[in-house]
C-alpha cells in the first residue's frame, strides 16, 4: 500500500465514522433526510466562505457552511411550525432552494470549486499538505481528526441524553432536557460534519455516509453502544474496500462513489443475512416454527387415532394447509428422531417417546377447549379451531396452571378423556 | 413552429427551451401535487438521483448518446429504485425517512461510478452525462423537445383520466381500499408519474434541481387552496411561470445557467404566497390573529363595563374616568382606542367629567357579560360537550348548544347570580 492510499483511506475512514456516529442517532430519530437537506444546504455557505476567503478549505468556508446548515435546520422548521408547510415539503422547499443559490453563487465565481464540491475527488484530499518534520501530512487528515474527536467527545459527553431523546423525546422533555435543545444540537454536529466530508464524498454522497452504514448496523443488532460500532467499523471497512475497488487495477473508478456503492453492499448483505432482522433469519424462523407444527398436529393425529382406535385414514393434513412437502418433511424429522416408526397396521405408528409428546399437545389441545368453553359462550363446535392453533404453544407449565384454574377437568366439552400430565 | 417564436418575437433556441420548461413546469407541479398531498415530497428527490445510473448504463449499452435510449434507462433504473423502497420498507425494519435516503445515495453513488466509467472511454467525453448532474436547458435540440413534449402531455393526460381516483387515494387511501379500488395500483401509477417526470425533467434542470420543481410549485399551491381541482391548476401554472421566467433570466445573465434560476424564481413564488395566499398565508393570519385579540380585549372591557353598571346601580350610574381606568388591557394607547370606539358608537355618554352608559352600550356590555358567564358554566358543567366547541372567539353560545342544556345553563346563572339585575329588558323596552 503507497502512503498516498493509507493517507486517503484514512481520511475517508475518519470522515466516515464521524459521519456514521451522528447519523445513527438520525436514524433513530427518524430524520435521517435531514442530513440530506443539510448537506444541500451547505453549498450557499461554502461558496460565499470561498468567495470571501479566496481558498478553498479555510475556516471561512467552514463557518460559512455551518451556518448555512443550522440555517437550513431552523428554516425548514420554521416553515412547519410558523407557515403550516408540511415537514417534508417545507425540508425540500428550503434544501432545493439553497443548492439553487449555491450552484448560481459557485457558476458566478470561477475557482474550480465544481467537481470536488457536488461530486467529491478523494485523491485531491492528498495534494493539499502540512510539512510536518519530514512528514507531509494532507490538511484534510487534521480538520477530519478534529471533527472526529469532537463528534466523540460531544457523543460521548451527551451519551445519556441523545439515548433518551432518541427513543423517548417526551421523557427526555420531561426530566428537563428539552429534545429540541438536543435536535438542534445534533443538526450543528451533522453541518459541521458535512463540512468536513464533502470534499471526500461530494456534497450528495454525504448523505451516504450519515445513512447507510447506520442503517446497515439498525439490522444488525438491537443496542445502541453495539449500534454505534458497527456502524463505525462498516465506514471503515467500507472506505478501504471502495479505494481498492476503485484503484485504476481493478475497476478504475472513483474512489468516493465506490465507497457509497460498497456500504450499499453491505446493506444488501445486511438486509438478507442479519442475525435477527435479516430475510434470510426470518424466512428460516418461520420454516421452522411450520415445521414443528406440521410435527406436532402429526403427532396429534396418531395419537387421537391410538385413542379411538380408529385407522387413520390420511396424514396429508388437508384442513391445517400444509404441503405435501411439508408433511413429508416433517415426517422425515420425526422418524430420524425416533418420535414415529413405519408400522404394521397403518402406514406409521407413535414410539413411546412420540405417544408421550402426542399425548401433551392432546391435552393442552382439550384443556384450552375446557378453557374457552368455561370463559367464553361459544357454541361447542368453534371450540376445536382456536384450540387447534393454541395447542403448540401451551408447555407443561401452562398446562399446569390451566389444569389448576380448572380444577383438574377430567374431560373436555365434547366429553373427549383429557390425557393426564406426562410426568405423572 | 419557428414561424410562432418568430412571431413572438424570441430567438429559435430560446423558443424551443422555454417550451420544453413551461411543459416540464406544469407536468412537474400537476405531479408534484399529489406527491405533497401523500407525504412524499421528498420521493421525488430520492427517485430523481436514482435515475442516474440507468441513465448511464443505457449510455453504455447503446453507446451513444440517444435520448429515447437515456430516458428509458432512467425510467428503468427509476422503477428499481421504486421497488427497493418498496421492498426495504416491506422486508426491514427501516422506516421510510431511511429507506429514501438509502435509495438516493446508493443509487447516485452507484451513477457516479458509472460515469467515471464512461468518462474514461474514448466516446465517453462527448457524452456530457454530467448534463443530467446539474442539468443543461440550453443544449436542448428541438428532437428532444419532442420527446419532452410527448411525455409531459401523457403526464398531464393520465392525470386528467384517473384525476377521480388519485383524489380518492390522495385523501382517503383506506376507504379507497374498502371500496374496491385498485389502491395499490393507483399508488404505483403515482410513483411511476413521478418518475417519468424526474425522467423529463433529468436534462433540464438536473437531478437535484428536479426535486424542487416537484415540491416548490406544489407547496405554494397548497397555501392558496383546499381544493384539489385548483391547487393543481396553480401548481401547474406556477411551474410554467417558474419555468418560463427561470429561463428569460439566465438568458439574461450569461453565467446563470437555468436550472437554479428557475427554482430560485419557484422559490419568489413560494415566498411571495406563503406571505399573502388568503387564509393560510402569513399576512392573512396576522391579520386574524390581531382580530381575535382585539375581539378578546373588547369581550373584556365589556364585561368591566357591565361591572360597572352594576356597582354603579347603588351608587347612581355615572363614574368617572379613573372608574374606567380601572380596566387595563395592557397597552394606554389601546385603552384610549376602546373608549374613543365606546362613545364613538355611542356605547358611552361623556358630560363634563362624569361618564354614563346608554341603554345600547349597556344592553351590549349585559349580553357580552351574559354569554361570557354562560360559557363558563358550559365548560364547567358540560366539559365533554364543550371541548370540541372551545374556540378563542367565543361565540354566542345559544346558536351552538340544544335549547335543553341552555336552558339548564340560564338556571345555573340566574342561581349563582341571584336575579339577572341588570337585564335591559327589565328595566326599560329595548
Amino acid at each position: 500500500m503507497t502512503l498516498l492510499a493509507f493517507w486517503t483511506i484514512s481520511v475517508c475512514a475518519i470522515c466516515g465514522v464521524s459521519c456514521a456516529l451522528p447519523g445513527c442517532f438520525l436514524l433513530l430519530r427518524r430524520m435521517s433526510l435531514l442530513a440530506d437537506a443539510i448537506g444541500h444546504g451547505i453549498l450557499p455557505g461554502i461558496a460565499v466562505g470561498v468567495l470571501l476567503s479566496g481558498e478553498v478549505g479555510g475556516l471561512m468556508m467552514l463557518l460559512g457552511a455551518m451556518g448555512f446548515g443550522v440555517l437550513t435546520a431552523l428554516a425548514a422548521q420554521s416553515l412547519t411550525t410558523f407557515g403550516r408547510v408540511r415537514e417534508d415539503a417545507s425540508l425540500g422547499v428550503v434544501f432545493t432552494s439553497l443548492f439553487a443559490v449555491g450552484v448560481l453563487l459557485i457558476s458566478m465565481e470561477k475557482h474550480h470549486l465544481d467537481d470536488c464540491v457536488f461530486l467529491g475527488e478523494p485523491a485531491l484530499i492528498t495534494l493539499d499538505v502540512y510539512q510536518w518534520g519530514e512528514w507531509q501530512i494532507p490538511r484534510a487528515l487534521v480538520t477530519s481528526l478534529a471533527m472526529l474527536l469532537i463528534t466523540v467527545s460531544v457523543l460521548a459527553l451527551f451519551w445519556k441524553e441523545l439515548a433518551i431523546a432518541s427513543f423517548d423525546p417526551g421523557l427526555a422533555t420531561a426530566m428537563g432536557f428539552g429534545a429540541t435543545r438536543i435536535h438542534y444540537f445534533l443538526i450543528g454536529l451533522v453541518a459541521a460534519n458535512c463540512v468536513t466530508s464533502f470534499s471526500s464524498f461530494g456534497s450528495i454522497l454525504v448523505l451516504a455516509m450519515f445513512v447507510v452504514p447506520p442503517a446497515t448496523a439498525h439490522l444488525l443488532t438491537d443496542r445502541l453502544w453495539p449500534m454505534l460500532s458497527c456502524a463505525a467499523g462498516l465506514a471503515i471497512a467500507s472506505a478501504a474496500l471502495g479505494y481498492w475497488l476503485a484503484s485504476p487495477t481493478v475497476l478504475n473508478s472513483s474512489a468516493g462513489p465506490m465507497m457509497a456503492v460498497v456500504q450499499g453492499g453491505f446493506l444488501a448483505a445486511g438486509v438478507l443475512f442479519a442475525p435477527r432482522h435479516g430475510i434470510v433469519a426470518k424466512l428460516v424462523r418461520r420454516l421452522r416454527l411450520t415445521l414443528r407444527i406440521a410435527c406436532e398436529e402429526i403427532l396429534a393425529t396418531l395419537y387421537r387415532g391410538e385413542e379411538t382406535g380408529a385407522p387413520i385414514a390420511s396424514l396429508a393434513l388437508k384442513d391445517h394447509g400444509f404441503s405435501r412437502s411439508t408433511v413429508g418433511l416433517a415426517l422425515a424429522t420425526l422418524r430420524r428422531r425416533g418420535f414415529v416408526t413405519p408400522g404394521k397396521s397403518g402406514p406409521w405408528e407413535l414410539t413411546d417417546m412420540g405417544r408421550r409428546r402426542g399425548e401433551s399437545i392432546v391435552r393442552a389441545h382439550r384443556l384450552w377447549e375446557s378453557f374457552l368453553g368455561r370463559n367464553f359462550e361459544l357454541p361447542l363446535d368453534h371450540l376445536h379451531a382456536p384450540a387447534t392453533r393454541m395447542e403448540h404453544f401451551i408447555g407443561p407449565e401452562l398446562q399446569r396452571e390451566l389444569a389448576l384454574e380448572l380444577e383438574q377437568p377430567g374431560t373436555d366439552p365434547h366429553g373427549k378423556a383429557i390425557p393426564p400430565p406426562a410426568d405423572s | 413552429m419557428s414561424e410562432l417564436f418568430q412571431f413572438l418575437g424570441v430567438d429559435y433556441n430560446l423558443g424551443v427551451v422555454l417550451t420544453g420548461v413551461s411543459l416540464l413546469g406544469a407536468a412537474a407541479g400537476v405531479i408534484g401535487c399529489f406527491a405533497l398531498l401523500r407525504g412524499r415530497a421528498l420521493t421525488g428527490d430520492a427517485l430523481a438521483h436514482a435515475a442516474l445510473p440507468g441513465l448511464c448504463l443505457s449510455f453504455l449499452i447503446a453507446g451513444e448518446r440517444n435520448m429515447p435510449t437515456l430516458l428509458a434507462g432512467a425510467l428503468g433504473s427509476g422503477l428499481a429504485g421504486i421497488a427497493v423502497l418498496a421492498g426495504l420498507r416491506r422486508w426491514t425494519r427501516l422506516k421510510e425517512d431511511a429507506a429514501l435516503g438509502i435509495v438516493l445515495s446508493l443509487f447516485f453513488g452507484l451513477g457516479l461510478v458509472l460515469l467515471t466509467v464512461i468518462q474514461g472511454l474514448p466516446e465517453g467525453s462527448r457524452a456530457g452525462l454530467k448534463s443530467f448532474i446539474f442539468g443543461k436547458a440550453a443544449g436542448m435540440l428541438r428532437d428532444d423537445l419532442v420527446w419532452l413534449a410527448a411525455l409531459a402531455a401523457l403526464t398531464l393526460m393520465a392525470v386528467l383520466l384517473l384525476f377521480k381516483e388519485f383524489r380518492l387515494v390522495s385523501f382517503d387511501d383506506s376507504f379507497a381500499r374498502v371500496q374496491g379500488w385498485p389502491a395499490g395500483l393507483l399508488d404505483f401509477l403515482q410513483m411511476l408519474l413521478i418518475v417519468v417526470a424526474v425522467v423529463i425533467g433529468l436534462p433540464v434542470v438536473g437531478v437535484v434541481l428536479m426535486a424542487a420543481l416537484l415540491v416548490i410549485p406544489a407547496a405554494a399551491a397548497r397555501l392558496w387552496t383546499e381544493r384539489l381541482g385548483v391547487m393543481l391548476t396553480l401548481a401547474a401554472g406556477f411551474g410554467l411561470a417558474a419555468g418560463v421566467a427561470g429561463t428569460l433570466v439566465s438568458a439574461r445573465f450569461e453565467r446563470a445557467s437555468t436550472g437554479p434560476c428557475i427554482i430560485l424564481v419557484g422559490a419568489g413564488i413560494f415566498l411571495v404566497s406563503l406571505g399573502v395566499a388568503p387564509r393560510r398565508g402569513l399576512l392573512s393570519r396576522l391579520w386574524l390573529e390581531r382580530r381575535l385579540r382585539m375581539d378578546a380585549v373588547r369581550r373584556r372591557w365589556h364585561v368591566f363595563l357591565y361591572g360597572l353598571a352594576k356597582k354603579g346601580l347603588k351608587q347612581g350610574a355615572t363614574f368617572t374616568a379613573a372608574d374606567l381606568a380601572g380596566y387595563s388591557p395592557g397597552r394606554p394607547r389601546l385603552q384610549r382606542l376602546l373608549l374613543r370606539q365606546a362613545l364613538h358608537e355611542g356605547e358611552l355618554l361623556h358630560e363634563g367629567a362624569q361618564f354614563s352608559l346608554t341603554q345600547k352600550g349597556l344592553r351590549r356590555a349585559w349580553t357580552t357579560a351574559r354569554n361570557e358567564r354562560l360559557w363558563k358554566l358550559f365548560v364547567r358543567d358540560f366539559s365533554d360537550l364543550a371541548r370540541p366547541l372551545l374556540h378563542v372567539d367565543r361565540p354566542d353560545l345559544t346558536s351552538l348548544v340544544p335549547p335543553e342544556i341552555m336552558e339548564e345553563l340560564v338556571l345555573a346563572l340566574e342561581s349563582e347570580e341571584g336575579e339577572a339585575a341588570l337585564s335591559p329588558g327589565r328595566e326599560q323596552a329595548p
